[in-house]
């Protein structure tokens, strides 16, 4: 094989890996007696099933030594949110039993004796804490013996569906404008693209949504004027919270894409006789992507823990509105729930994006190696 | 290569065209549903339920803001949870359209000579919702849970006017059978108060007097937080709730009275911004709008009233400012006076509320019932109880600084919650005082929480504040807000003359002179301007053609529970 793929292609030299049966094939410089390597290729890599082995276990071990230190710190960050969390939401005035009619010391005092309110921060703090572990989240203290897990996971599944709906809307149309743009770099199709894409990020969703609701729900009938029974129903509220998304995506796209399609190996492609389409889809896209996907990791925390404008007008029974509410209210289970629930969530997902550099990028997991 | 940048654009085209396929079959979508209505292919969409041929399908739909934070009458506090609770419960009595209490539950009440033990025979064909019979003693129950100290009720001093509820509520007694509420049998209540109140009958419509059911109750702290465990008695039964969602409600075929109730199905939508429920209106999604059920958009309140769409009921809450009674310079009543004086209330209704509020002289608003069929403010009309003269607010202003030694109007602030309509009534008001009086009065505006601590700790010098009605009664608007102990009185107006009025009230001889007393002492607290009252509240309300029997009540809250489609 080897004499063939040397003569065939021009090989200077074949070399053997002595642990491994990768063979290198070795073009010398042209023209030159120098025998400096100029280009090496590694023509071959099915090395023994042992081999395999011996690496994987090594990068098993990193990887679970990266992982186990990355959840340790996610851990601790944890501990030091819920602890701020706990003191900063006790620290502000008012409190989750005051009503604007008095109440009698009395009343106040069961209240708060109910709520585990009379005891000392420090013990409050310990019992929260406690609970967490076990997975209680408490009730809430103004919606009535609701759990708060239960309110929570009630109202994270529309939330979730909506968000999952937006970012989708968001990647393909955001893209679509984004490579117009750039395919057609300061000309009108380009000026179009941009100044939709402006207006969506220039709008904010307060004034959409209602917009959006008038138009097409009340003047025209073709949807729903709120709330999320039917799948039809996703239509306007995706529209609303997938606008500013959707600028963003296309304006990010659209630099990056400008600058892949001036690069080498694009121009390289069209030399070649590559048709636009391909060359756009196969090559620029996959490359111009990178800062779209870190910023979709950002947008989905974002996005599936739901809006509260977008909920309110669309009267969504999503969980968004909880974070606001929760702090109006001094709803103090119900904040440290939803602050927990976010941070849980934002945690995670950063988490998952680690582990996939490490996989995609070894440099990641040591720390050694070139910047 | 400029040919083959053409085919992304031929793409694109693809794509409009697909979009806007996709947005005509949408439109053919949701075209279906209209004949359906027109009644030629009723397919039955479960919602509606057509009881004959020919008859409307009795169905009823409207929104809350925010959902019922309990379907407890124990922990009730708000008004959504009323409008469900009217429908969901069955007290003793009810409050009919005038506001008028009527016998439900109970058959008969006998009140003793001295007005302070009533004897209630309740009827024997009320059921639960489980087929358990609503006894006395689930009466008996409820109002003793909701005064145990460890139900930790907001709304327990609602029973204090039971013998000893305060007492036990408070813990200085433990023990619960001392409380002055007993069943004598299986359907006698007796019931012993510490004092007259002959409001009595009104406050057994209240939620807190609702009855529970004990073995659910005993049974889970949670029974009322869903829909398949919440056991009722009232004329409809809670089919779904949905939490942050919806709630239905069915016409509960057990009911004693069923032949009054006449809608099958009632359909509430939790909805929260007021341009979204217009929207529902308009697109026929619900029948009604306002009283505490939904809220007109305030830009629109204006055109509709005008186009006489919307109908403007008045509610039984006053919007006034508190004075700081101890702070100069509103410890002088000249002072005060003189601000309220210079004041136009009806420029301020034309032009900032725009919402035919009634301009407010005194505080007892008028729904407020009366005596004999009079409301209150007929008996005691509060025209002439503020003159808004800018010339003796003037002459007042001086003699009152010069009173407190001072050369020139010091340096205060308005405080009020922060909103939108708050900040606007208080531009305006500020702004009158300065044209009127050159008096100048900073702004300032804190978020809820904050606010009402500030207010209840009285750091403030005016503060912004509105009341409403537990009960039809006017006691309500006096001993609540200008008694020198009440916990509401966040001003510190004292005056012992009125303390002596409003205490007297409760055990006069006669209600005559029990009204006699509270007016009195009403007048008082204006004349010296203790609080000032800006406005009594309205609420405008549309509804859509072909309904009877829904309307909103005296305390503005929507009444739906007798409502029937008459088309």
């Amino acid at each position: 094989m080897s004499s063939l793929a040397a003569s065939a292609s021009g090989v200077d030299e074949v070399r053997d890996h002595p642990e491994s049966s990768i063979t290198f094939l070795v073009f010398h410089r042209s023209g030159s007696n120098n025998s400096k390597f100029q280009r090496v290729y590694i023509a071959n890599y099915i090395y023994p099933f042992e081999m395999h082995i011996k690496i994987w276990k090594r990068v098993g071990d990193e990887m679970f030594r990266y992982i186990a230190s990355k959840f340790i710190f996610m851990l601790l960050s944890l501990f030091v949110l819920v602890s701020a969390t706990f003191l900063l939401m006790n620290a502000i005035p008012g409190s989750p039993l005051q009503s604007e009619k008095a109440t009698s010391e009395q009343v106040q005092k069961n209240l708060e004796a109910y709520y585990g309110l009379d005891k000392p921060l420090i013990v409050q703090y310990g019992t929260y804490l406690k609970n967490l572990v076990k997975g209680d989240l408490g009730i809430s203290m103004k919606k009535k013996f609701q759990s708060v897990d239960k309110m929570i996971a009630n109202s994270f599944g529309p939330s979730l569906r909506l968000g999952i709906s937006a970012i989708i809307t968001s990647v393909v149309v955001g893209c679509t404008l984004g490579i117009i743009a750039a395919m057609h770099h300061r000309k009108l199709l380009d000026n179009v693209a941009m100044i939709l894409a402006v207006i969506g990020l220039a709008v904010p969703s307060m004034v959409m949504g209602p917009l959006l609701q008038y138009f097409f729900a009340v003047k025209l009938r073709w949807f729903e004027v709120a709330g999320l029974e039917n799948p039809m129903d996703y239509v306007l509220p995706t529209i609303a919270l997938a606008s500013g998304p959707i600028a963003v995506i296309a304006r990010l796209l659209r630099s990056t894409m400008i600058e892949v399609l001036n690069s080498d190996f694009i121009k390289t492609a069209k030399s070649k006789g590559l048709s636009g389409y391909v060359i756009v889809v196969r090559h620029a896209l996959r490359n111009s992507m990178l800062p779209v996907v870190t910023y979709l990791g950002y947008l989905t925390a974002g996005v599936i823990t739901g809006s509260v404008v977008i909920e309110k007008i669309f009267a969504i029974p999503g969980i968004g509105k909880f974070f606001v509410e929760s702090v109006i209210n001094r709803d103090y289970p119900l904040i440290m729930g939803t602050t927990i629930f976010y941070a849980v969530l934002l945690m995670t997902t950063r988490f998952l994006a680690d582990i996939a550099y490490v996989l995609v990028d070894p440099r990641m997991r040591t720390g050694k190696g070139a910047k | 290569m400029k040919g083959s940048f053409k085919k992304p654009a031929q793409f694109m085209l693809v794509l409009i065209v697909a979009f806007s396929m996709l947005l005509t079959a949408c439109t053919s979508n949701s075209n279906k549903p209209t004949p359906t209505n027109s009644g030629t292919e009723n397919s039955g969409s479960g919602n509606t339920e057509t009881g004959g041929e020919k008859e409307a399908p009795q169905e009823f739909r409207f929104t809350l803001a925010s959902e019922p934070p309990s379907l407890d009458p124990a922990l009730m506090t708000d008004a959504q949870s009323g409008i469900v609770a009217a429908g969901l419960y069955e007290g003793l009595t009810r409050l009919n359209k005038d506001g008028e209490p009527e016998n439900a539950i109970a058959k008969e009440i006998k009140v003793s000579e001295d007005g302070k033990t009533f004897t209630i025979t309740l009827r024997d064909d009320a059921k639960w919702s489980n087929g358990d019979s609503v006894k006395a003693s689930d009466f008996e129950y409820s109002w003793k849970r909701t005064l145990n100290p460890e139900t930790a009720s907001e709304y327990a001093y609602m029973l204090y006017y039971l013998e000893n509820g305060e007492k036990y509520n408070t813990g200085e007694i433990t023990d619960a059978d001392q409380v002055g509420v007993k069943a004598t049998g299986d359907y006698t209540l007796e019931v012993k108060l510490f004092t007259p109140a002959p409001y009595f009958t009104s406050l057994l419509a209240h939620y807190t007097y609702l009855p529970v059911h004990p073995a659910t109750v005993d049974a889970a702290d949670d029974w009322a937080t869903e829909a398949k465990s919440i056991v009722s008695n009232g004329p409809f039964l809670l089919d779904q709730w949905v939490h942050n969602d919806k709630l239905v409600m069915k016409k509960n075929p057990d009911y004693y009275n069923k032949d009054a109730i006449n809608f099958t199905t009632v359909n509430i939508s939790l909805v929260e911004s007021d341009s979204t429920v217009y929207n529902l209106f308009e697109t026929d999604k619900i029948d009604w709008i306002g009283a505490q059920a939904g809220s007109i958009p305030t830009d629109l309140v204006g055109g509709l009233i005008a186009d006489g769409k919307a109908e403007v009921t008045s509610v039984a809450s006053v919007y006034y400012y508190l004075f700081n009674n101890n702070k100069v310079p509103f410890n002088n009543a000249k002072v005060r006076k003189a601000l309220a004086m210079a004041i136009d209330r009806q420029a301020l209704i034309d032009n900032v509320l725009q919402a035919n509020q009634t301009p407010a002289h005194a505080l007892v608003p008028p729904s407020i019932a009366g005596l004999e069929g009079k409301t209150f403010r007929e008996m005691y009309p509060d025209t002439d109880y503020i003159s808004e003269n800018v010339e003796d607010a003037k002459k007042l202003l001086e003699e009152g600084l010069s009173e407190l030694g001072l050369s020139s109007f010091p340096e205060v602030t308005l405080l009020y919650n922060t909103s939108e309509a708050h900040k606007k009534l208080a531009e305006a008001l500020t702004d009158m005082w300065r044209k009127s009086l050159g008096v100048e009065v900073k702004l300032a505006n804190q978020e809820w929480g904050t606010f009402l601590e500030s207010r209840k700790a009285g750091q403030f010098d005016i503060a912004r504040s509105g009341w409403g009605a537990d009960i039809n009664h006017p006691i309500n608007f006096t001993y609540d807000l200008i008694h020198p102990l009440s916990g509401n009185n966040d001003g510190k107006y004292n005056n012992a003359e009125v303390q002596k009025l409003l205490d007297g009230s409760l055990v006069a001889a006669t209600q005559a002179e029990s009204m006699d007393m509270l007016a009195k002492a009403e007048k008082i607290a204006i004349d010296e301007m203790g609080v000032m009252p800006v406005y009594y509240y309205t609420t405008p309300t549309l509804i859509k053609p072909g309904f009877e029997g829904v309307f909103s009540d005296y305390s503005g809250h929507l009444d739906w529970v007798f409502g029937k489609k008459t088309n």
